[in-house]
């Protein structure tokens, strides 16, 4: 190790109390190293920075750094650090005790003659746990524009998010500035950036403001990206939140993610998918509801008029198995270029399951699963709803196996999903729901109104039909967005 | 000892708006414009046809208006004619 760090790129100091020229040197009481040289110190002619006790090094003037600002400007990693400082910058620097390095820095032959050749320093306190918030809000808190609420020391903090109507109903995580700072080093974009408009009461939403539904949400920092791009996904004209909100059907806003982020923040492709117990499903699908709720003003009873709503409503959020799918992605057939990261947000209900143990053929397969997803709204209401179908691995393995890929798949699908005006009309099967006078076959869905995603654990011949809503100009169309900072 | 005072950062839009008063009330609809809005549910027409008819026969004068769909807010600019045209209005939003 070289005694003497040359750093000629230090950082210039921004704190106009730090020496522009001369010898400093940065200690702690709580270190032995610096207790060791504290008798040295009154030799040096340096200026004598304390992080912890404005009393250490007794007999010494020292400067009271107990605020951490000068410990921030000079980059002190270690104490003792001595540093020399020429015309505003830092020319070298030694830390923790080395007499050599000491002696030839502050130019005292004898310097520390009954102390040890060397000794390594201690952690500077700026990189202590215990402060690093304070110091985080100190450098950073000027970002944040959001009002600051204080909560009461005798508040119970849930019970106090609670009652402001900040929540789903669920506990939420205080956003308090440290927890919003550390969400917001989660993407590159500006905190003041506006990232949508958002229904139903159309308020620009900044990146802040979602960080802050975030960390209510329970996000970490690196689900950030996928957050804000799901928001602006969710407030498309074509999704048409607004609408999806005020409907009696009990369909929301889910979020199926694409490409390499999902592994990488641990969305969950696999077993359970659709169920609890990984963070990100449970988070950030709720991340985007809360904004609706906090920022749109979108909330239960009042614009939001469900009749019965449904469980995914408090966030619906899931990965397509990329890694182990046999067919080419969903998100590349909306359009994303392969190995993109990206969001689809679409309108749904929670998932219904389909069995079918016995298949092996892919026609009797997907007969079932059309069989199943004729159920999407009313069996006898075409095209009625929108509908997402997640094939689980040993479903899709029949269709692969058999050389199917995932345009065959669907268009097999729509064929077997064209349905006879005779059993589509009022009255049919004794049913008085149904279609007014039919004369001709009507198709299920949409065009675009079914897409198909492959997730779910490796054993179970079952599938699940996400039903959507209103499908199109006339309802809610999924919507996709490249996640750019992936 | 004071108890610790908990910051936390504001999650809504910070707006509080004023409690929305309700409108003066005419007492009487004779002579007035009504507007019936339609929100293009099923058989709202039918609810409103009715209503068309009852006025009518109190002496108010009818205007009929309908959203383009009811799944998505309606349009500004009908809002504004609405406003413009009538006195009072009377939205269907049944199936």
């Amino acid at each position: 190790m070289p005694p003497v760090t040359t750093t000629a790129t230090a950082a210039a100091s921004t704190s106009p109390e730090v020496p522009a020229d001369g010898l400093v040197v940065v200690v702690k009481q709580d270190c032995p190293t610096c207790r060791l040289v504290a008798p040295v110190l009154g030799d040096l002619g340096a200026t004598v920075y304390t992080q912890d006790d404005p009393a250490f090094p007794p007999g010494v003037a020292v400067r009271d750094d107990t605020d951490l600002d000068a410990s921030v400007a000079l980059g002190i990693d270690v104490v003792p650090t001595l540093l020399r400082r020429e015309g505003g910058r830092e020319t070298a620097r030694a830390e923790g005790w080395d007499r050599a390095t000491w002696r030839e820095l502050s130019g005292v032959a004898d310097l520390g003659a009954d102390l040890p050749e060397w000794k390594p320093g201690c952690g500077s306190r700026t990189h202590d746990p215990a402060v690093a918030d304070a110091m985080l809000v100190r450098a950073r808190g000027h970002e944040l524009a959001a009002r600051r609420v204080e909560l009461a020391g005798l508040e119970d903090e849930a019970e106090a998010l609670y009652d402001r109507g900040w929540t789903d109903g669920l506990p939420v995580v205080a956003p308090t500035p440290p927890r919003v700072l550390r969400m917001l080093a989660g993407t590159t974009r500006a905190p003041d950036e506006v990232v949508a408009v958002v229904p139903p009461n159309l308020v620009p939403a900044t990146v802040e403001k979602v960080a802050i539904n975030a960390v209510l949400a329970g996000c970490r920092p690196e689900y950030l990206p996928v957050v804000l791009a799901a928001v602006e996904a969710a407030c498309a004209e074509e999704f048409n939140a607004h609408g999806l909100l005020a409907t009696t059907w009990g369909a929301g806003p889910a979020v199926l993610v694409h490409g390499p982020i999902a592994r990488r923040i641990g969305v969950n492709a696999g077993g359970n998918a659709l169920g609890q117990g990984t963070r990100a499903n449970s988070t950030i699908g709720r991340a985007v509801q809360l904004v609706i709720r906090n920022v749109g003003g979108g909330r239960p009873g009042e614009v939001d008029r469900a009749t019965l709503g449904q469980p995914g409503k408090v966030g619906l959020c899931f990965a397509e198995d990329e890694e182990h799918s046999p067919w080419e992605p969903l998100s590349v057939e909306r359009g994303v270029p392969a190995g993109a990261s990206a969001v689809t947000v679409f309108a749904s209900e929670g998932p219904r399951g389909v069995v079918d143990q016995i298949s092996r053929t892919p026609e009797s397969l997907a007969r079932s699963l059309a069989v199943a997803l004729r159920g999407v709204g009313h069996p006898k209401l075409a095209p009625g709803f929108d509908a997402v179908l997640v094939l689980s691995p040993e479903h899709v393995a029949v269709f692969d196996e058999a050389g199917w890929d995932r345009a065959r798949f669907t268009t097999t699908l729509a064929e077997l999903l064209l349905l006879p005006p005779e059993e589509l009309a009022r009255g049919a099967d004794g049913i008085e729901e149904g279609m007014p006078e039919p004369t001709r076959p009507h198709p299920k869905f949409r065009r675009e109104g079914l897409m198909v995603a492959v997730a779910g654990g490796g054993a179970g011949k079952f599938s699940a039909v996400l039903g959507g809503w209103v499908g199109g100009p006339g309802g809610s169309s999924p919507v996709t967005r490249i996640i750019e900072e992936a | 000892m004071d108890s610790p005072v908990t910051v936390v950062l504001d999650p809504t839009d910070e707006s509080r708006p004023a409690a929305r008063t309700v409108g003066p009330r005419p007492d009487d609809l004779a002579g007035r414009t009504v507007g019936l809005l339609d929100i293009a549910k099923p058989r709202g027409d039918v609810f409103l046809d009715r209503l068309a008819d009852l006025l009518t026969e109190r002496g108010a004068t009818v205007r009929r208006y309908a959203k383009p769909t009811f799944t998505k807010p309606m349009p500004t600019d009908l809002r504004a004619e609405i406003t413009a045209e009538c006195d009072v209005v009377i939205e269907a939003l049944a199936d």
